[in-house]
């Protein structure tokens, strides 16, 4: 299915062109290319090692993951120039496949400060506490997430499917417009699966967001049906179709679809 | 008054971590009176030292602590060039102390603390929880000594001592020390020097938070719950405020 129809304009949202990237000065990405327009959804599988981390880490600025040739813009904006902060303020959301525990800081209270300071990044008027409990509200609701939880520190003592529940609340708190979500699916069981799928679809299946899923199995692509599926080996990608290369993965494992 | 006390050299244990040239300036201290805890009470003590970034401030507390007695004792040290505060405290039969203390420094500051418990006699407890950040060219120190007496038996004394260091160029220096003399006590210390996790910046920074804010949010978590168990809220509200403020001038 390609989603072309229902979007009015066609924005480029993401531009990765020739990208190269580095690891512990070992080349990682080597020549990656890919084009996601608005009101897209884009699913990258690959076998382990082929780069499907280090391609959202390095969209997403981490310290250590060096970019050393190509480029990408986000909206027109020269993504690796900026900050990661700034990359988050201009739009990215990037959703780890090992969310981190932050001992000490409530979800509610590190989600306002990154909200706020996205929005002052933006020239936006801060929200106020109550303005802000009232969206956590909401999308922990979406999310099937106990507002509770939200009040403990953040990740501390989530199980795997909890923290990536509190993931999609993140993302749909912060309401990016382009979102690269890194094995989101891991440690998820079938209700978990279901749920976290479906808050995808209800905060990112819009005319004017788009979607990078990177993912290891087809699982999750049942639950949020992407338009564009490329395979990663080795640095690149080495196939695009649509939905059924997914399914043709599933059927006949990687090193069989690589090499037809 | 001890007027005559020479002034501390780098041999003395307990100075070995100051800074003596700041010290020189203010030497001799006098010496302080003597905190006495009645036997079966309970006091509480709050101390913020904030004193400006030239000024040296050397705090000693000699206390006693009656039998079945309490002490509890919250500090928070965040100002002078020098900032010293010593305890040397001696409980009896079945006394407690405690202590909750954030030392944090910039600059070039020197923040330290130095405790002496004495468990002179048996079933007396204490516990001492220091947290430190260390920016710049800082050095924060806690020297802890515990001694138990011979006959101090069913002594349980405890000590945690975490540090976070900001720069390269700061310190942080813990020196537990036990000195026990009774067979059936239990003593714990723990001490560990850390940077803040490299990991959770650029989570938070993933998720739009500036590397101000991060850093900020997790030194207000790294000595956060010291405070929380202050019974004189106004006391609280002026801790928390002096805390947040040396936090975000930390540069």
């Amino acid at each position: 299915m390609n989603s072309h129809w229902e979007q009015p304009l066609d924005l480029m949202m993401l531009k990765i062109e020739n990208l190269h990237a580095t690891v512990a000065d070992k080349p990682i990405l080597k020549g990656l290319s890919l084009t996601i327009n608005a009101g897209e959804i884009h699913a990258i599988m690959g076998p382990n090692g082929a780069g499907k981390s280090t391609l959202a880490y390095t969209l997403g600025g981490r310290p250590g993951y060096e970019p050393t040739g190509g480029g990408a813009t986000l909206l027109g904006q020269d993504l690796l120039a900026m900050e990661p902060h700034e990359r988050a303020a201009a739009g990215l959301f990037l959703g780890f496949q090992y969310p981190v525990e932050i001992p000490g800081v409530s979800n509610v209270q590190f989600l306002r400060e990154a909200l706020n300071s996205q929005r002052r990044a933006r020239g936006e008027e801060p929200l106020s506490a109550a303005e802000f409990l009232r969206l956590a509200r909401e999308k922990a609701k979406l999310l099937g997430m106990d507002m509770e939880m939200l009040k403990r520190p953040v990740n501390v003592g989530f199980s795997g499917g909890e923290k990536k529940r509190a993931e999609m609340v993140h993302m749909g708190i912060l309401d990016p417009t382009l979102a690269i979500l890194d094995e989101t699916d891991s440690g998820l069981d079938i209700d978990a699966l279901k749920t976290v799928g479906g808050g995808i679809n209800a905060i990112m299946r819009a005319p004017d967001k788009a979607v990078l899923l990177i993912t290891h199995y087809q699982r999750l692509l049942d639950y949020v049906k992407p338009d564009f599926v490329h395979i990663l080996a080795d640095g690149r990608i080495v196939r695009s179709g649509g939905p059924e290369l997914a399914l043709a993965l599933e059927r006949e494992g990687y090193a069989e679809v690589i090499a037809a | 008054m001890n007027k005559a006390l020479a002034l501390p050299t780098r041999r003395d244990e307990a100075w070995r971590y100051s800074d003596l040239d700041a010290v020189a300036r203010v030497w001799p201290v006098d010496e302080p009176d003597r905190l006495i805890v009645p036997a079966g009470e309970r006091r509480t003590m709050t101390l913020l030292l904030d004193d400006g970034a030239e000024a040296v401030a050397i705090r000693d507390h000699p206390v006693e602590i009656g039998a079945g007695g309490t002490l509890s004792v919250h500090l928070l040290a965040i100002g002078g060039a020098l900032g010293r505060v010593t305890f040397d405290v001696t409980l009896a039969r079945g006394a407690h102390f405690e202590l909750k203390a954030a030392l944090v420094g910039n600059a070039a500051q020197t923040i330290e603390l130095v405790t002496t418990v004495t468990h002179a006699e048996p079933d007396a407890t204490s516990r001492q929880t220091v947290r430190a950040i260390a920016a710049g060219h800082a050095t924060t120190s806690y020297l802890g000594q515990i001694r138990v007496a011979r006959d101090a038996q069913k002594t349980d004394a405890a000590q945690s001592f975490k540090a976070m260091l900001l720069d390269r160029t700061a310190t942080a220096n813990a020196k537990p020390e036990l000195e026990i003399f009774a067979d059936d006590v239990k003593c714990a210390h723990g001490a560990t020097v850390g940077e803040l996790d490299k990991a959770a910046l650029f989570y938070m920074a993933s998720r739009g938070l500036d590397p101000a804010g991060a850093r900020a949010l997790l030194l207000r978590a790294f000595i956060a719950g010291l405070f929380d168990d202050m019974t004189d809220e106004g006391e609280h509200a002026r801790f928390e405020a002096a805390a947040l403020a040396k936090l975000e001038a930390l540069g």
